[in-house]
């Protein structure tokens, strides 16, 4: 029987695409943690900048906005000295009918070396990385509710730098998981890098009762769900999933699941409380708790740039 | 099998010996990671040298990253000293083609200015591929290409060679 690679990696694993963290070896997941601390240490330097993507092309191909993300890609490509072409996908060719592969295939034909996909459709990048020249490397940006990886490994660049080891920790995820490609990202990170305790947290509309079988603890009740944590992951509560019968209303969530000090003083008096932003204060966060001093909302924007510097350089090193 | 025996400890002596002569009283001392980095941090200490010695990692800088991609992230840059003007004595185990100096100089101009950089090394190869030469050198021998000469740190801090043939 053919045993079928894993996409992302190579004959040798090593990584080529970043389309998931699901099914990564946990080698390769610290390797660009590690990596990622090198970069961070470039923005100390005189010249932030270092060589290694020098005459690469990256393209950062947004078919859904997200202003944020694409901009923190398009500086950890400077900062590795690539040419980054952004294209606003959602104002030009795709609105003119053509498919997705057509515009990759001319992309292609313009010598890109990286995209870099953020999508409304799940598995919009695998299909990339299926179809471009073996030279050509993919990382998603995100791709409908299924996965973020980069916000994912930010996510664990966080936790291994406030907390150190995995091995010992519970970390709660907050909130509309079963719309959030970020959290299942965090979970496959979570649960590959060793955290014997991960709690999914939310209403019953917002959790999917079978990440259980992942090994994951769903609470519906949020003192349950964080008492003792050391690491809060509050999640955006989108305001698109407020008008349907998904929730009553924003006040009502904020009531239940919102972060105040009250229901963080039930965490573990160190953990630490991450947010991927943006944070929709007084709806999953208390303005205090996201300016207070557990709340390591900037730091992850900060490494943020270095584990994109430390995914782009560590794929475009590895050949197809 | 080789048949080629480097005595690691005493090219240490000797190297340690010709940089007395060779270093101001300003000069620092900077290790090429791996084995540079420990030996520069053994010479800080035998020559009494104040502060502390650099590190410093070629990675960043290499020019076969197209071929190699990025080596583990351990080996970090780490120069505790400004490099602004400083006189910089650039340590490493092996000087072979001169590309890992080419590209440890360009992660050094990363930092500053230096007002000038030099290098001694414990072995010289030869083999040279840029215009790049040790004002120092403990030894200087000739291997076929197919040999790889590296210096390990036994856990009492003394050093040995290893050759290892390729194939």
């Amino acid at each position: 029987m053919l045993h079928r690679r894993n996409p992302q990696l190579n004959a040798n694993g090593e990584l080529i695409h970043l389309l998931s963290i699901e099914g990564l070896p946990q080698a390769v997941l610290t390797q660009i943690l590690d990596t990622a601390s090198t970069f961070l240490s470039v923005n100390d330097r005189e010249v932030k900048k270092v060589p290694l993507l020098r005459g690469k092309s990256v393209f950062n191909l947004f078919f859904e906005n997200s202003t944020r993300t694409r901009t923190t890609f398009e500086i950890a490509a400077k900062r590795l000295s690539a040419d980054v072409i952004n294209l606003d996908i959602a104002k030009s060719s795709a609105s003119k009918g053509e498919s997705l592969l057509d515009t990759i295939a001319n992309l292609s034909a313009m010598h890109a070396d990286m995209f870099v996909v953020r999508h409304s459709e799940s598995g919009a990048p695998h299909l990339i990385a299926q179809h471009c020249a073996p030279h050509v490397h993919v990382v998603n940006a995100g791709d409908g509710r299924h996965a973020h990886p980069t916000q994912g490994l930010l996510d664990m660049y966080t936790i291994r730098h406030f907390k150190r080891d995995f091995t010992q920790l519970s970390v709660a995820v907050v909130g509309d998981i079963v719309h959030s490609r970020v959290a299942r990202s965090d979970i496959h990170g979570l649960s590959i890098l060793g955290v014997p305790d991960i709690r999914a947290v939310g209403p019953k509309t917002l959790v999917p009762s079978d990440l259980r079988e992942m090994g994951v603890r769903v609470c519906h009740d949020m003192a349950e769900g964080i008492r003792g944590a050391d690491v809060i992951i509050m999640l955006r509560l989108q305001n698109e999933r407020m008008s349907g019968a998904l929730l009553p209303s924003a006040s009502e969530f904020y009531k239940s699941y919102g972060l105040t000090p009250h229901k963080l003083a039930l965490a573990s008096p160190d953990a630490i409380v991450m947010h991927p932003g943006p944070i929709n204060r007084g709806v999953e966060i208390d303005s205090t708790v996201a300016d207070g001093r557990q709340s390591v909302i900037l730091p992850q924007v900060t490494f943020g740039i270095a584990v994109r510097m430390a995914v782009m350089s560590t794929i475009a090193g590895n050949a197809a | 099998m080789t048949t080629l025996q480097l005595d690691a400890e005493a090219l240490y002596v000797e190297l340690r010996e010709g940089l007395r002569g060779l270093l101001r009283p300003e000069s620092v001392l900077v290790g090429t990671w791996s084995g540079g980095a420990w030996l520069a941090e053994r010479l800080h200490a035998d020559l009494q040298r104040p502060g502390k010695p650099g590190v410093i990692s070629s990675t960043l800088h290499r020019d076969d990253f197209g071929s190699r991609g990025l080596a583990s992230g351990s080996d970090a840059t780490s120069l505790p000293f400004a490099i602004d003007g400083a006189h910089i004595m650039l340590i490493d185990d092996v000087l072979y083609t001169g590309r890992t100096v080419r590209a440890v100089i360009n992660e050094l101009f990363d930092f500053g200015r230096p007002a000038s950089v030099q290098l001694a090394v414990l072995v010289d190869r030869g083999g040279r591929e840029l215009p790049i030469a040790a004002v120092f050198a403990a030894s200087r021998i000739v291997l076929p290409a197919s040999q790889k000469l590296t210096l390990a740190r036994v856990d009492d801090g003394r050093f040995s060679f290893a050759v290892r043939t390729q194939s």
